[in-house]
């Protein structure tokens, strides 16, 4: 007697999971043209967002492009080896990291100035056309910017330059000299980016109960201790989540500004993790080896990323994701 | 209202001063191409740095515009941006539209296949495999498929398309549309002024393209502008104009890389007045992208 309850129960059990199946396709074919039209993307996703992902398997191997992905040999850790035991190693990470924290020191803060102060600006026609100007560098490509620069300042025809010269100076060298290189590929992230990056603390900004400002109007503050002690309070959340991001991207340098910046007489100081992949990958064919830096320049990345996310939620802030 | 004391007149006019002079130093760069590009060559050769012009003179435009292989740099940078914005738009709304149904079965799953695609970059080298499996070197569909969508665009779309009621569809369902129709005659239409600004962005990304180019484009009649400008910077001879006009006189390399300049700058302030309008939407794609 029991025996058969327990297979009835199974049986009922299977009936039940064979008609949950059922349901759930039936439910697809329902909805089908909501899967077809999600189809094509997904379809777009999986080939060229994951296929590569599955191609990373050649840092392990010894990629042959005759033998193919499958048949190339696997030789392990080989090509990490290779990159930590080598010189080069050390420059990329240094440039990489100098690159960044340049950035983080002369660039973050100046947006958060510049919002600070256009949000002072009474007169509302000023502030626009303030603003219409310095976002609009933030649109042009970076071909486009490479060539503005050596405009400016290159040796023989740059407007800088010629300047010096009028004015009786020696004229200076700013684009083969490895000296000023990081600084100027600074100057040219600032001149790019920094009034762009205005827009997310002026909304921020623009979130301010203006009764604060009142109230310390009448307590006496000046326009100084009214930035001080209403507008930066207001913001700082914003800061801090946008730094903790920012740190988590310290190894992104951006590959198209380098690149165009790179010269023969800079590439001590010039040559970053994506340059040297293109370098060493594309013009010189070593896929393997180039796709093991490229590999572990992405690792890192994904680990600062995932824990500067995890860090802005604890400042009770969304993260990125 | 309370009276404006000295300190807040002096902090407000220097303020004003600042600001003019950070506007100033930002425009400046572009006035000095806009200037030299129209400046007249033999004034520019003289004077080697030239403010105000006293002869204007469109000789840089019209060397430029009869070398054929600017001409046709222009055209790809073209079809690059009309048919890669189209593409980007139809694959990514439908995307992220589907994924923002909450009947979609495995929704939750995809979304997170999506947002992996944002924190994990497989790197420069496996993407041109592919490409090169494809058989896609030297063909500008590369440039357009690698750059087709990717993740924050469908997620910000998805976020977009969340503030849509399911009711709206139910009803059109019930006055027989499939869920195929009912986005196309009722959703779009309701999102027409978000996708516009999905696309100002998308164009721009277009036609600003360098890297992929680069990469994937290796005859020089493929290139698009971006391309053919950088390698116009490097060679003082401006042979990769190719050839040009032989009864023009060539005006001096620099006047000539200025008006080329100009020429790439010319459709991004074109579509900047539009842009303006969804500053908002940009700066969620743009801090986060770079």
């Amino acid at each position: 007697m029991e025996k058969a309850k327990e297979l009835d129960e199974l049986a009922l059990k299977g009936e039940k999971s064979k008609s949950k199946i059922k349901k759930f396709f039936s439910q697809i074919a329902k909805d089908k043209y909501l899967y077809l039209l999600a189809l094509p993307g997904l379809i777009y996703f999986l080939l060229f967002k994951y296929v590569p992902m599955w191609g990373i398997t050649i840092a392990f191997k010894d990629f042959s492009p005759f033998l193919g992905y499958v048949e190339s040999p696997w030789v392990g850790w080989q090509h990490f080896q290779r990159l930590f035991g080598n010189q080069d190693f050390f420059m990329l990470l240094r440039n990489t990291l100098a690159i960044s924290f340049l950035n983080l020191i002369f660039f973050f803060p100046l947006p958060i100035i510049l919002s600070l102060l256009l949000n002072e600006v009474r007169n509302q026609f000023y502030k626009r056309t303030v603003q219409s100007i310095v976002y609009l560098p933030h649109f042009l490509s970076w071909v486009i910017i490479a060539s503005l620069t050596f405009m400016l300042l290159s040796k023989s025809e740059g407007v800088v330059n010629q300047l010096f010269v009028f004015f009786g100076f020696e004229k200076f060298d700013f684009l083969t000299n490895s000296d000023i290189f990081w600084f100027l590929l600074t100057g040219q992230s600032v001149w790019k980016e920094a009034g762009w990056g205005t827009i997310i603390f002026l909304a921020a900004i623009a979130g301010v109960n203006t009764e604060l400002y009142e109230a310390a109007r009448i307590d006496g503050a000046n326009r100084f201790r009214q930035i001080w002690h209403v507008t930066l309070p207001a913001i700082r959340n914003v800061i801090i989540i946008l730094l903790i991001l920012r740190l988590g991207d310290v190894m992104e340098v951006g590959f198209e500004q380098v690149f165009l910046m790179y010269n023969g007489a800079v590439s001590e100081v010039a040559e970053v993790f994506d340059t040297y992949v293109y370098r060493v990958g594309i013009q010189q064919g070593q896929f393997s080896y180039s796709t093991a830096v490229g590999l572990f320049k992405s690792f890192v990345g994904l680990i600062l990323v995932v824990i500067a996310n995890k860090m802005s939620k604890k400042f009770g802030e969304e993260g990125i994701y | 209202m309370i009276k404006k004391s000295l300190g807040d007149k002096i902090f407000d006019f220097s303020n004003l001063i600042f600001l003019g002079i950070i506007s100033i130093v930002t425009i400046f760069p572009i006035y000095y191409v806009v200037v030299v590009s129209f400046t007249d060559p033999i004034e520019y050769l003289q004077k080697n740095m030239v403010l105000f012009p006293e002869n204007w003179s469109l000789a840089s435009y019209e060397y430029l515009l009869s070398s054929g292989a600017f001409v046709q740099s222009l055209g790809v940078s073209t079809f690059l941006t009309v048919v890669g914005t189209t593409c980007s738009l139809v694959i990514t709304s439908s995307f992220a539209y589907a994924l923002s149904r909450k009947k979609f079965k495995g929704r939750k799953f995809i979304l997170l296949l999506v947002l992996f695609t944002i924190l994990f970059n497989p790197g420069i080298i496996p993407n041109y495999l592919l490409v090169k499996e494809l058989g896609l070197i030297n063909s500008l569909w590369s440039v357009i498929l690698v750059s087709l969508s990717n993740g924050w665009f469908v997620i910000l779309m998805k976020g977009f398309y969340d503030s849509i009621p399911d009711t709206l569809v139910e009803a059109a369902t019930i006055d027989g549309c499939n869920d195929f129709t009912a986005w196309i005659k009722i959703i779009l239409p309701l999102s027409l002024p978000s996708i516009a600004a999905f696309g100002l962005f998308f164009a721009v990304q277009y036609w600003n393209q360098y890297f992929n180019a680069l990469l994937y484009l290796n005859e020089s009649s493929k290139w698009p502008i971006q391309v053919l400008l950088q390698n116009m910077l490097i060679d003082a001879s401006s042979s990769s104009l190719g050839d040009v006009d032989p009864l023009l006189q060539p005006p001096p390399s620099e006047t000539l890389k200025m008006a080329a300049v100009v020429i790439a700058i010319v459709p991004i302030l074109m579509i900047y007045p539009f842009l303006q309008k969804h500053f908002a939407k940009g700066v969620m794609i743009g801090s986060i992208k770079e």
